[in-house]
This record gives structure tokens, C-alpha cells and sequence, in this order.
């Protein structure tokens, strides 16, 4: 019977991890789609969201069927409860990645403003970020699950002086209005998948530790940002 | 914890010969409690209930250590009065072991044998019993029939029942259910939960998921030592040790 909960695990474990690299993907391609206003680019991300849908509805079943055949204890329980809560976060972020291309359809349309953002260099850092939690997710690190949490306060500074400058940017020049607040919802998306990379962190240090360490102010400090 | 210690064990050790069965066991187990204990075959787990009970005098090999104190008596005193110790902690073992009589006089053996001979008071003792180990309902109607006559559930209920009219503080289960199909142990594990509320019990159990059940403390024996013991919601979710996640997760054992 071990066994067999032992075989189901290792599936599982491809299923999420197929699931991650999908969803790590979409964000690459959808980030890129806005910065080289890209709109085929963009358009494949969307396409690919029912397939993201569906690969979580298959995380979840999967974990069900597990939890009711096997009744796992101790740490197979953990990786089965870790999974369910990291797929929900997967497919959140999936999400995000489509509505980053949405706006990045949208801009396309729209005249070219310039205002001076970090809005590629965000996106640079939340990338880096959902990487070192997929890669903890499948070396079961700890350390790296701990940094990903602190990395987060940095993300929320960025949106929030990317805030300041679009609203400056509409004070100086009302016309760059809709442009400019395209700017910001991928400023917004972007920050999103940071906290859902957090979370997915957390629910790490969970399976590895047995620990609850959310709304606890040792990890991280996040939920300031606005 | 804030529920009174029932039984101190420290530093117990126990030999068969030259065997060393367990090893520095040091455990309190609260009173009206449920201590589940797990471990593979060979960890020292019916050793250790039988040190309990000073059942492992019978073996004229077998050597202690240590102490264990019930309430204010050191059972483990050689001053120790083994037969009213037997009476305070009763024992249920593997396999149903009904005495060649009827029902009723099952449960009314031990009481005769000290010294109850009215009727009346044999007659609650018998029901009251029959009733706390969930079997009362299914043999009211027959207590005159041979206790052969019970399936091998009901017959394990008897066990405990009998156990139960000798009004022991302590009940010691040592794989009560090993041989029972899902529904009877679903009747004793009934009692047991009822049980607790009057009486403090240890339960042996090479079903872990049957201590996850019924247990409140769960310990967990390997190869004499005792690894790690702890709430059982906390046991079975987060345990400490590698080898009890090992264990409980059916890596081993």
C-alpha cells in the first residue's frame, strides 16, 4: 500500500512540476509580450490558459484521490496539502500572466509614452523570484524558500514608486492617461505574482518544517504594500 | 498539560536474559488519557505494557530498572502487592480469551472472587460492565449462553468487560483488535472513547492509524527506545523524529 501511495506521490510530483514550468513560461512570454509589444506573443498566452485550468483541475483531483485512498500521515500529508495550496497559487499566477498579455495587447494600440519605470526591472525580479521558489519546490529548500519571502518587500517597493511616477506622469500630461495606466495594472499584476510566490514559499517551509509561519512577522513582512 | 499524572515511568529498563528489551523508557502517561503506542515488531511495546501490570514476573528471566510510580504507589517495588496491583490495571490481550462459562458469569467471576455474593450487586456489575464495553444491547437477552457462543468482536468486548467489572483504574490493550474485521473494532474503539472519560487507558496498537484514532498521546517504540511520544494531532501531522515519519508513513515496519 505504501508503495502504491509512493507511486501516486512521484506522479504528482511530475504533474505539479509539469504545471510550474508551464506557468513560469506563460509569465516569461507574457512579460515579453508587453515589453516588445509583441501581439502574436501575447495572443499564445491567452490561448494557453485553459490548459493551465485544466492541468490544476488535475493537481487537485489527483491530491483528493490520494487523501481518500490512502489517508497519508506525517510528511506524505504535508507534500499532499503543500501541492493542493501551491497549485491553487499556479494557477493564480497563470492568470496573471494573462492578464500582463491583455494589457500588452492593449498597448499595443495605443501611442508610445515614455515615462522613467522599473517596470523591466520588476519584471526581471519577479521572474527570478517564481524560479527560486519552483526550484526550492523541487529541491526542497528551505534557505532559498525563506529568501524568496524576503525578496517580496522589494517587489512592493517597486509598484509602489512605479505608482508615483504614473500618477506624476498623468499630473504632467492628462492625454497619457490610458497608456500609463496600462503601465500600472502590470505594475499591479506583477506585484500579485510576487505574494503568490511568497505564499507558494511559505507553504514550503510548511512541508519541510511542519510549521505554519504565515502572518508571522519572522518570515516576512509582507502585506504593507498597497 | 493540566490532566493529573496516572502513571510515572523513569528511566525503566527491562531484560529477558540477556536481552535488553527496552532502554531508558521515561514517560508520563496522565490520567484519563489515552496513550496509543506504536512501533514495529520488536520494539518493545508488550514488554513495556506488561511492566505495567508486573506481568513480566511471570518470566523468571526478566529484570527491571528504573521506577514506576502509579498515583503514590512505586509499582515497581519489590514490596509491591502484585495482585492488588492487577486489580487497579486490568489487561486485554490479542486474541479473545473467554473462561468456559455463560455471559453472566464471565463478568460475575472476578467479583465473586473477591468476595461479592449478592445477587443484585452481580447483576449491576454485569450490566454496568456489559454496557461500558458497548456489548450490553447485543446480549442482554442471553446471559445464560456460552460466552463461545459471541462472535470473535463480541467476544473481545466480553474481555473488556470483564476487565471492567474488577472497576480497574488503568486498562492496558495489547492489540485488542488484530483479529477483528473493521466494524467490532469500530465497537471497541467506541468503548474506549466513552471509557477514557473514568478510566486511564494504554493502547498497544500495530495499526497506526488506529491510534490516530483513538489515541490523545501517541508514543512510538524502535528496538526498545522510545523515539519520540507526543499529542497525537501533532504525532501524525508534523512528527519530530525521521524515523517515526518513516514508520507512520508505512516506510517501514
Amino acid at each position: 500500500m505504501n508503495i502504491a501511495l509512493q507511486r501516486e506521490i512521484d506522479k504528482l510530483k511530475r504533474q505539479i512540476l509539469a504545471l510550474s514550468a508551464e506557468v513560469e513560461s506563460d509569465v516569461r512570454a507574457a512579460v515579453r509580450s508587453e515589453e516588445n509589444r509583441d501581439p502574436a506573443l501575447a495572443r499564445s498566452v491567452i490561448e494557453r490558459e485553459a490548459q493551465i485550468n485544466a492541468m490544476e483541475v488535475d493537481v487537485e483531483e489527483e491530491c483528493l484521490k490520494m487523501l481518500a485512498l490512502y489517508q497519508p500521515v506525517a510528511g506524505d500529508l504535508r507534500y499532499i496539502i503543500a501541492v493542493l495550496k501551491i497549485n491553487q497559487d499556479l494557477e493564480r499566477i497563470g492568470d496573471l500572466a494573462v492578464h500582463i498579455a491583455e494589457r500588452g495587447l492593449f498597448l499595443c494600440d495605443l501611442p508610445r509614452v515614455e515615462i522613467p519605470h522599473r517596470l523591466g526591472a520588476m519584471a526581471d525580479k519577479v521572474q527570478a523570484m517564481l524560479k527560486k521558489v519552483l526550484d526550492a519546490f523541487v529541491n526542497l529548500n528551505e534557505a532559498a524558500a525563506r529568501e524568496v519571502c524576503a525578496g517580496d518587500i522589494e517587489i512592493d517597493e517597486i509598484h509602489r514608486e512605479i505608482f508615483q511616477q504614473v500618477k506624476d506622469a498623468v499630473i504632467r500630461d492628462p492625454t497619457t492617461f490610458e497608456s500609463v495606466l496600462q503601465i500600472l495594472h502590470v505594475s499591479r499584476h506583477l506585484e500579485r505574482i510576487g505574494d503568490h510566490a511568497t505564499n507558494i514559499a511559505e507553504d514550503l517551509i510548511y512541508l519541510i518544517e511542519g510549521r505554519i509561519v504565515r502572518h508571522t512577522p519572522e518570515v516576512s513582512d509582507k502585506g504593507q504594500a498597497k | 498539560m493540566s490532566d493529573p499524572v496516572q502513571i510515572s515511568v523513569r528511566n525503566l529498563s527491562v531484560y529477558y536474559g540477556k536481552q535488553h528489551v527496552l532502554r531508558g523508557i521515561t514517560l508520563d502517561i496522565p490520567s484519563r488519557h489515552v496513550l496509543g503506542i506504536i512501533g514495529p515488531a520488536g520494539s518493545g511495546k508488550t514488554a513495556f505494557l506488561r511492566t505495567l501490570n508486573r506481568l513480566n514476573d511471570l518470566n523468571p528471566d526478566s529484570r527491571m530498572e528504573g521506577k514506576i510510580l502509579m498515583g503514590e504507589t512505586e509499582i515497581t517495588h519489590s514490596d509491591c502487592d502484585v495482585v492488588s496491583l492487577r486489580k487497579r490495571v486490568g489487561m486485554v490481550f490479542a486474541l479473545p480469551v473467554p473462561l468456559p462459562l455463560s455471559i453472566y458469569d464471565n463478568l460475575a467471576y472476578g467479583p465473586r472472587l473477591s468476595g461479592i455474593r449478592k445477587r443484585f450487586q452481580l447483576d449491576e456489575i454485569v450490566e454496568r460492565s456489559l454496557k461500558a464495553a458497548v456489548l450490553w444491547e447485543e446480549v442482554k437477552d442471553r446471559l445464560q449462553t456460552s460466552a463461545f457462543r459471541l462472535s470473535g468482536g463480541q467476544q473481545q468486548r466480553l474481555c473488556l468487560a470483564r476487565v471492567l467489572a474488577m472497576e480497574p483504574e488503568v486498562v492496558l490493550l495489547d492489540e485488542p483488535c488484530s483479529g477483528l474485521d473493521p466494524i467490532s473494532t469500530a465497537r471497541i474503539e467506541e468503548a474506549l472513547m466513552t471509557l477514557k472519560a473514568t478510566h486511564t487507558i494504554v493502547l498497544v496498537t500495530n495499526n497506526t492509524k488506529q491510534a490516530a484514532r483513538v489515541a490523545d498521546t501517541t508514543a512510538f517504540f524502535l528496538m526498545g527506545e522510545l523515539i519520540e511520544v507526543g499529542p497525537t494531532s501533532r504525532l501524525f501531522v508534523a512528527p519530530t523524529d525521521s524515523r517515526t515519519n518513516e514508520y507512520i508513513s508505512g516506510r517501514f515496519g
